[in-house]
């Protein structure tokens, strides 16, 4: 069986920036099977390299496109293109959204590729997570586990 | 006279976000502002108290694309504060990582940010569409740098295993066998790239820069040496709080350091090539001159040519390194720590990046100052934008917007170490 991989972006001491890290975190806790779990810093190239063996890829990241806080966004890659300005918060200029697309143009796209983006508030160095974030990040996890046992 | 404003919202393809003002009066520039949004020097607060131990795994979040640097001159920094000094493999070793982290930042850059500029796509993703080779080469060659900061660093970015004194761990002599096989690979598409940068057309523009690098008597440098310049510096670079400044500047929130009565100064590859040619191995100087890139570059836009060549050095330097490489029998020097200050300074991919702590008797953080290499370059890139701009300034708009735009990747702004913020804004009235 080809893999199935997880995994979570971000940056740690960037407030809502770290959520991607958290929910990877919590679900390397839980009894996940035939799953592997990552916490990346979102740099495009590794993200690249990360999924490419992999037949499934659900991809967790803060994003800041102007819905409020702690809504939670699931994109296909398959279905659309992800618009570039979503992660603009993100510390890297080739990220998430342009690793996604360099990899359709490089026909390099695994079978499926999710993405979660969870709405961030605050982006500040050495802010807390908000609130509505902590909120979401339980929703999409439990969403997270639904489409694992669907696929496996 | 018409005054024009040019405004663009984003900096594109620069590491981060920023921003940048440029206003023209005619062909006159009136004001040129790189603005950095800074927070208020976050990691050098969020260190005080801080047990020496941590500060390796700490620095190395500040970025993502250059945590190696960050790391190498903390604990350089306070080795030197607690009188030890790491020499034989385990420098070896870090050497090693630095050059993983060369191949990897310069691959990011040279291939995904700035060779679309040349082409004239705007993007990576649209020139892959008709240069899937050149692509992919990038991303080989990139995995290959992320392979070496993986075996040594425990994972590719925001490296694990550095520690002051040394590492946690060290390979034996085998972990290499596979990764040598690689790197040889690589060698040979290191070289090729040399020739391939070299073929693009370059703007013609050249500035009479202060170049300032490390400079040490038998290596192209990463961890050590002297800080030199083309115009007379020779520093120890404890001294640096002597001949460096850093202001506030109203329009940016971080700090532009300046030398001390000459102002503006470059630091990154082309510095250190302007500097340490004579240093590069004979391949990467052969390459270099087969290409027709002379001893000494001062056109700003040339710098993908260097950082490629830099890049064929890092393979070269790192295929030796594991040629030479045996086990040390501890994998850290062992460390008594005390009261007191200690300096270094190290090599990141985009230039010279300066550290300074005060320790006490615990080996308690008391004060940190990290002086990153983009805001060393501020100033430049804004002088380059000065004397860039006059000659264009007939460009439509977007073609205009555009050449600005390419002039600040020339310098590979690592946006997010100086600081998080960066947006880039051209205006014309």
């Amino acid at each position: 069986m080809k893999a199935t991989i997880v995994i979570g972006v971000g940056n740690e001491y960037r407030g809502d920036d770290a959520i991607g890290l958290l929910v990877a975190r919590r679900l390397k806790e839980l009894p996940v099977p035939h799953t592997q779990i990552i916490e990346a810093g979102g740099e495009g190239a590794a993200l690249m390299e990360a999924w490419k063996e992999a037949e499934t890829v659900i991809l967790i990241d803060a994003v800041q496109s102007g819905a409020s806080a702690g809504t939670i966004h699931r994109l296909d890659a398959q279905a659309q293109q992800i618009p570039q300005r979503f992660f603009r918060y993100s510390t890297h200029a080739f990220s998430v959204a342009e690793a996604i697309e360099l990899a359709r143009a490089l026909n390099q796209l695994p079978a499926r590729l999710l993405l979660y983006g969870i709405e961030g508030k605050d982006f500040a160095a050495g802010a807390e997570l908000s609130t509505e974030v902590r909120y979401a990040a339980e929703e999409v996890i439990r969403r997270v586990l639904i489409e694992l046992q669907m696929i496996c | 006279m018409a005054s024009k404003t040019i405004k663009v919202d984003y900096l594109a393809r620069v590491e981060g976000e920023g921003a940048l003002l440029i206003k023209l009066k005619g062909e006159r520039v009136t004001d040129v502002q790189l603005k950095i949004f800074e927070p208020p020097r976050f990691f050098e607060a969020f260190l005080r108290g801080r047990g020496y131990s941590e500060v390796p795994d700490i620095v190395a979040r500040i970025c993502g694309i250059c945590p190696v640097a960050y790391q190498m001159s903390a604990v350089h920094a306070l080795e030197s504060a607690f009188g030890v000094t790491v020499e034989g493999q385990l420098r070896a070793l870090r050497r090693l990582l630095y050059c993983g982290e060369w191949i990897e930042s310069h691959a990011l850059h040279i291939f995904m940010l700035h060779a679309p500029d040349f082409l004239g796509y705007p993007d990576v993703i649209q020139m892959a569409k008709d240069h899937r080779e050149i692509v992919e080469r990038g991303l080989r060659l990139k995995k290959t740098g992320n392979e070496i900061m993986t075996l040594l660093g425990g994972r590719e970015i925001h490296p694990i295993n550095v520690s002051v004194g040394g590492f946690y761990k060290v390979p034996a002599r085998r972990d290499f066998n596979e990764l040598r096989e690689r790197l040889l690979r690589a060698r040979d598409e290191a070289r090729e790239t040399v020739g391939w940068a070299a073929r693009l057309r370059f703007p013609e523009f050249e500035q009479d820069y202060e170049f300032v690098a490390l400079r040490h008597p038998h290596e192209y440098p990463f961890n050590e040496g002297r800080l030199v310049s083309n115009k007379g510096l020779d520093i120890a670079v404890q001294e640096f709080d002597e001949h460096f400044s850093e202001q506030h500047v109203a329009h940016s929130n971080a700090l532009h350091c300046t030398l001390n009565e000459r102002g503006s100064y470059l630091v990154g590859p082309m510095a250190r090539y302007n500097l340490n040619f004579d240093k590069l191995s004979p391949l990467a100087q052969q390459t270099a001159r087969d290409a027709g890139l002379k001893e000494t570059c001062h056109n700003p836009f040339q710098s993908i040519i260097v950082r490629c060549v830099e890049v064929l050095y890092a393979f070269d330097e790192a295929i030796r390194i594991i040629d030479e490489y045996e086990m040390p029998d501890q994998p850290a020097v062992e460390i008594t720590p005390r009261a007191a200050t200690g300096a270094a300074c190290t090599e990141a991919p985009r230039g010279a990046i300066w550290h300074r702590y005060h320790t006490n008797e615990e080996g308690l953080i008391l004060d940190a100052r990290i002086v990153p290499p983009t805001s060393q370059n501020q100033k430049t890139i804004e002088n380059d934008l000065r004397a860039f701009l006059p000659a264009r300034v007939q460009l439509p708009k977007d073609e205009l917007t555009w050449q600005c735009e390419q002039a600040v990747r020339n310098y590979d702004p690592c946006i997010s170490c100086a600081t998080h913020f960066l947006k880039l804004t051209i205006e014309q009235e």
